[in-house]
């Protein structure tokens, strides 16, 4: 990551803020997504384990509703190819990824701080492994998001395609995520969960390591 | 004095199972303006974006040679300047901001003295400040020379360069080009008569379809 990078983030933050294009849509899934989850629930008592699996549907159809921008805008509006004749694919892809970190962190601490206050039973007792699983969670997320973007920015059927593409690639980040939440919830220590953890980073490691591979060849037709 | 240059081997492009052309070689090797031409759908647009980097040939390459040495391809985009009727800027931004970004993604300095030359070359001075959605269809092309002209590339392609221009701005583009081939490579891709009068040697595509 480095300067040019960082301007490239700058662009799309300077973008995003004038144009809404993905803001938008990710609070409105968030209102929508929470409101049907409280409604469905009514007054019925649902366990801990269930908010926390709930929790984290949430945060994937909110990031299918609104990462894929990244990649998609620029195909969409056509300005890729002025990205391509300035910066080298290296740059594009440090530049995107880190407005993904930054939208994921912003748009999953807004679900987390709602998710505690509307739900009664979502009560984390290990606040430092949650902490941990939702800062490497999100970072793997934000990763998956914006490569899976880039190769579906130039298909047809873009809007079906990223959701189902995203499912069994971001699977395994899922699962092991979940069970880290239910494990905060229930107040597990940081020894007990060292497993899950160590998924939820590798994931991380292999997917970063894979994007940096494959973006040129996505990137040049 | 910085000597660029750029050669084309065994240059072959296939969509699938269509042939747009087969085994081209040319050589650029001092400044001038050379000209790409050819039907509707002779490849064109394709070749210049094999030669700008931005696609790849199914087979054979294109070598650009900086002082001698051969530049890497995640360097050539601080080389070329690239013009053409299907790029598109960003119209959220106005055309000094557009510029702004340009440079600090490319990693280059903004030369402000760079910029207000060509703004009052290209007249669009006044207008600078305003977003490129405001602007005509004409006023976005004088925009996207001042894209390829900012940061002194040593090869500048030109894709239907004059396509939605007023006689002033075809004016003000023939200028350009005849300055920046006195010492820069210029690779025109066209069909219009006045574009390729100012080639000093044109590289017909019709001829590499087999």
């Amino acid at each position: 990551m480095n300067s040019k990078s960082y301007s490239l983030f700058l662009k799309d933050l300077k973008s995003e803020l004038r144009t809404r294009y993905a803001i938008n849509a990710l609070a409105m899934f968030i209102i929508v997504a929470i409101s049907v989850i409280m409604f469905s629930v009514g007054q019925e008592k649902i366990s801990p384990g269930l908010t926390g699996g709930l929790f984290w549907v949430v945060i994937f159809f909110t990031a299918m509703s609104g990462l894929s921008r990244a990649f998609v805008s620029e195909e969409e509006r056509g300005t890729t190819l002025a990205l391509q004749l300035v910066a080298s694919p290296t740059t594009v892809f440090s530049g995107k990824l880190i407005f993904n970190i930054i939208l994921v962190f912003a748009m999953n601490t807004v679900i987390a701080v709602l998710y505690s206050a509307l739900f009664n039973e979502f009560i984390i007792r290990n606040f430092l492994l949650f902490l941990t699983s939702f800062v490497f969670g999100n970072i793997g997320l934000a990763i998956s998001s914006t490569i899976i973007a880039a190769i579906i920015a130039k298909a047809g059927a873009k809007g079906t395609l990223y959701p189902v593409l995203s499912f069994p690639i971001l699977l395994p980040l899922i699962l092991a995520s979940v069970q880290l939440t239910l494990f905060a919830i229930d107040g597990i220590s940081f020894e007990s969960a060292k497993f899950e953890l160590a998924i939820v980073v590798s994931y991380d490691v292999i997917m970063l390591t894979a994007s940096y591979m494959l973006f040129d060849f996505i990137w040049k037709e | 004095m910085i000597n660029y240059s750029l050669e084309a081997q065994q240059l072959n492009k296939s969509f699938g199972r269509r042939l747009i052309f087969n085994d081209l070689n040319f050589k650029f090797d001092k400044p001038g303006v050379f000209g790409i031409s050819g039907p509707n759908g002779s490849g064109k647009s394709t070749l210049v974006k094999i030669i700008a980097g931005i696609i790849s040939a199914s087979k054979g390459k294109v070598i650009h040679l900086l002082n001698g040495k051969a530049l890497a391809e995640e360097n050539l985009h601080n080389h070329i300047g690239f013009v053409s009727p299907y790029l598109v800027l960003y119209e959220e931004f106005s055309t000094l901001e557009n510029l702004k970004i340009f440079a600090d993604v490319r990693g280059t300095e903004f030369n402000k003295d760079r910029v207000d030359y060509l703004l009052n070359k290209f007249l669009l001075f006044k207008r600078k400040d305003d977003l490129l959605k405001t602007y005509s269809s004409g006023m976005k092309q004088r925009v996207k020379f001042i894209f390829a002209l900012m940061h002194f590339p040593q090869l500048l392609v030109l894709d239907e360069p004059t396509s939605n221009l007023d006689e002033e701005g075809k004016s003000s583009v023939y200028e350009i080009v005849k300055e920046e081939a006195k010492t820069n490579i210029v690779i025109i891709a066209s069909n219009e008569r006045n574009d390729l009068e100012l080639c000093n040697e044109i590289v017909l595509l019709e001829k590499y379809k087999n």
